[in-house]
């Protein structure tokens, strides 16, 4: 009885504060479709294959305009690459370092430990290349908006005709999952936009799918090592808890 | 005065100049406590592991961190990526916050609804009172402290505040602020602040347990302990309890830290912090959203803030506003009702004070938060004239050995 009603309003607390944090109301109370994600629930991994197809997305699209400011190339090697083939993708970026003893800036071959180049050398270089707009750093995007992965890949999807009856501001373009619906980005993907090294077909989808695990990824790359963690962690609990009931019974018995 | 005789002669060559074991001996072994108490009363030890668990891990923290407008966000996420186990400190230390208040606050309406506030813990309770108080500074200036989005409009939010305060509230915006906006004085002196502010708590802690000790602990029943067959001494049976009630807290916050670390977060704090640019809507986290919610109600601002710091002014008086001589709950069939009617408001005004103030939810938070004050100011002491209280047992071991003099039925009650 005790122990029901104790659990009982733990759990109430619990919804309350899980249900009232703003986290679940999603920017504009636009309905977010669900996908099915490999990284999701407690067992939930990520694929490699997906994330390396990711990177390919990130590398020929968004690169173009987005930073990943916090990825090394080091941090490759988690997608699947051995080290000769993390070496290969660095040396493949021009990287600027200095000063040298001359105290110039000189531009050399990225090695593994270099993070991977920003597009543009700060904001307001990106802006003016823009239109104005500021295309975020994408590191940390799929914990920055509600709902994250379902968010991005809607955004990424979500490009449409304007309804009628609502203009367009000039440069700007409709999109029905943005928040304000008027989005700067141009829609970035298209069909065999990209050629996937592993034959699968790159379908505009398919790539908003890769991009999306990628950036989940980049998000928390120590994901994997986390939910690994916690089960042993519940498994050791649930068992300790258990031996101390016993022990507690036990002790107990001579109380009357 | 003969204390515990200790075998190992190192331990008596200490005791006998140092006498902590014979104070331990005390306080654990001798120290009596009442047989009757309920799986509420694990609370009490739970906050003090959860004190604990929130410094380590905070120290930790602070020798990754650095507090600068520029780096703050980056740390972090270094912290995150490249420091070893660094995301499994972090999550256990901002996740922590979330359950040390979850925990005070069950800890809390334990002694509302048992009537531990009353003679003679009315210090103790008041202690209490001004942890809680403690808690909600650290726990606001933490939240600053990685230097997003929410981190700076709840600092900017907050701080401005006290700018309504007649006279003195601009300078102690300034004060606060260490400028004339929220910048990276605010953030330096916040994280000297939130690192001072815990090691005050535990100096709070020990008067609280000091008070505590003074006269023991209530009990389900409210009635005073008798004699030895009333009480069982501390160690080994609440130490046993304790641990078994950590274990199950730990495992609840294990499946929050490693399944569902971000859920009592708020995504726009991943958005490093820009002046620039305010967010949709800005919200405090879960636990001060009663508060907000009162704030909220009032159209006056400085009315508002006003009702916000008496929503726990109140609790000081309490003692004071209750005026029936009987403790618990158990006993007082309409006390009963209305602690969970109080219960009930609160998490409605939880729930509001993260809604937009507009329409149907002003409304609500008005009402809420007139019932709070109704609740403590008008109900409290009128219901010690109106309400009859059921009889009392004569023992706290009576109604356990059911030796058939007084009323059975208190046990079953306090499920
Ligand atoms: C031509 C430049 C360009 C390219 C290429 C581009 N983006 Fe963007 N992106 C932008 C701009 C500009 C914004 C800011 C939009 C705004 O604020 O209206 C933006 C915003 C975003 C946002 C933030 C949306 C929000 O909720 O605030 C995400 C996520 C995003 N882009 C993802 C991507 C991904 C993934 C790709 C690659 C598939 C990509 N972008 C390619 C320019 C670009
Ligand atoms: C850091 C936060 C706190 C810690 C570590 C703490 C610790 C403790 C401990 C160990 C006990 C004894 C065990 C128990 O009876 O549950 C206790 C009792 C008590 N606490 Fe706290 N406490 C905290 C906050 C508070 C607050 C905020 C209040 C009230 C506003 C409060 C009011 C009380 C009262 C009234 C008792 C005596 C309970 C009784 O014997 O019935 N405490 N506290």
């Amino acid at each position: 009885m005790r122990a029901r009603g104790l659990i009982t309003a733990a759990a109430v607390i619990i919804a309350v504060g899980l249900t009232t944090s703003p986290v679940r109301a999603s920017g504009d109370g636009i309905e977010l479709p669900s996908q099915d994600w490999s990284f999701a629930g407690v067992f939930g991994t990520f694929d490699r294959g997906e994330l390396q197809r990711g990177f390919q997305v990130y590398k020929e699209v968004c690169s173009g305009c987005h930073s990943l400011n916090y990825i090394a190339f080091r941090n490759l090697a988690d997608l699947g690459f051995n080290e000769l083939e993390v070496k290969a993708i660095a040396a493949g970026y021009e990287v600027q370092d200095g000063p040298n003893k001359e105290g110039e800036m000189f531009n050399r071959p990225g090695l593994p430990a270099d993070r991977i180049p920003a597009p543009f050398p700060n904001d307001n270089a990106a802006r003016a290349s823009n239109g104005g707009a500021l295309p975020p750093d994408l590191s940390l995007m799929v914990d920055a908006r509600p709902d994250g992965a379902n968010y991005l890949y809607a955004l990424l999807t979500g490009y449409d005709d304007a309804p009628s009856g609502m203009t367009v501001a000039e440069g700007m373009n409709y999109n029905t999952y943005f928040p304000g619906h008027q989005v700067a980005m141009p829609p970035p993907l298209f069909d065999d936009g990209v050629e996937y090294a592993d034959g699968t077909k790159a379908t505009a989808a398919q790539q908003a799918r890769d991009i999306t695990a990628f950036l989940a990824w980049t998000t928390e790359p120590n994901m994997e090592a986390r939910k690994e963690m916690g089960v042993m962690a519940i498994l050791f609990l649930l068992i300790m808890t258990g031996l101390l009931y016993l022990s507690k019974r036990k002790i107990w018995a001579d109380v009357h | 005065m003969s204390g515990p005789n200790f075998s190992n002669s190192v331990v008596r060559w200490i005791d006998h100049r140092l006498p902590v074991f014979t104070f331990m001996h005390h306080e654990m072994h001798e120290y009596p406590t009442p047989k009757n108490l309920n799986y509420w009363w694990n609370f009490g030890s739970l906050a003090g592991i959860v004190l604990v668990i929130l410094i380590v891990t905070g120290i930790v923290l602070a020798m990754h961190y650095t507090p600068h407008v520029d780096y703050a966000f980056q740390s972090v996420e270094r912290i995150m990526r490249d420091v070893n186990y660094g995301w499994l400190i972090r999550y256990i230390h901002a996740n922590g916050a979330s359950f040390f208040f979850i925990v005070v606050y069950i800890h809390i309406f334990r002694g509302m609804y048992y009537g531990s506030y009353k003679a003679p813990r009315e210090l103790l309770w008041i202690l209490g009172v001004v942890i809680l108080l403690l808690m909600m500074a650290t726990a606001f200036m933490g939240y600053v402290l990685p230097w997003g989005q929410m981190s700076f409009w709840g600092a900017t939010v907050i701080t401005n505040l006290f700018s309504v305060i007649p006279i003195v509230g601009d300078w102690i915006v300034t004060l606060l602020w260490g400028g004339f906006s929220v910048d990276n004085p605010t953030l330096n002196r916040f994280f000297s602040l939130h690192f001072l502010l815990p090691f005050v708590i535990v100096g709070v802690v020990v008067l609280h347990i000091v008070a505590l000790h003074r006269f023991g602990s209530n009990n389900p029943l409210g009635i005073d302990v008798r004699g030895k067959q009333d009480s069982i001494p501390f160690h080994p049976y609440y130490t046993i309890k304790d641990m078994f009630g950590l274990g199950v807290f730990l495992t609840i916050f294990a499946a929050v830290v490693f399944f569902l670390p971000n859920a009592m977060g708020h995504a726009d704090n991943y958005i490093p912090a820009n002046p620039l640019v305010t967010p949709a809507h800005i919200v405090p986290e879960w636990y001060f959203l009663p508060f907000y919610a009162i704030l909220r109600a009032i159209p006056d601002k400085l009315m508002g803030v006003l009702a916000m710091f008496a929503a726990i002014g109140v609790l000081f008086i309490l003692p004071w506003l209750d005026r029936s001589p009987i403790r618990s709950g158990t006993f007082r069939p309409l006390f009963k009702i209305f602690f969970w009617l109080l219960l009930a408001d609160c998490v409605m005004l939880t729930y509001l004070g993260g809604k937009p103030p507009e329409g149907v939810y002003v409304i609500l938070s008005r009402l809420g938060t007139l019932y709070y004050f109704f609740h403590f100011l008008i109900l409290l002491p009128g219901l010690s004239i109106f309400e009859t209280p059921k009889p009392l047992p004569r023992s706290i071991s009576q109604p356990v050995l059911g030796s058939g003099a007084g009323p059975v039925t208190a046990e079953k009650e306090n499920s």
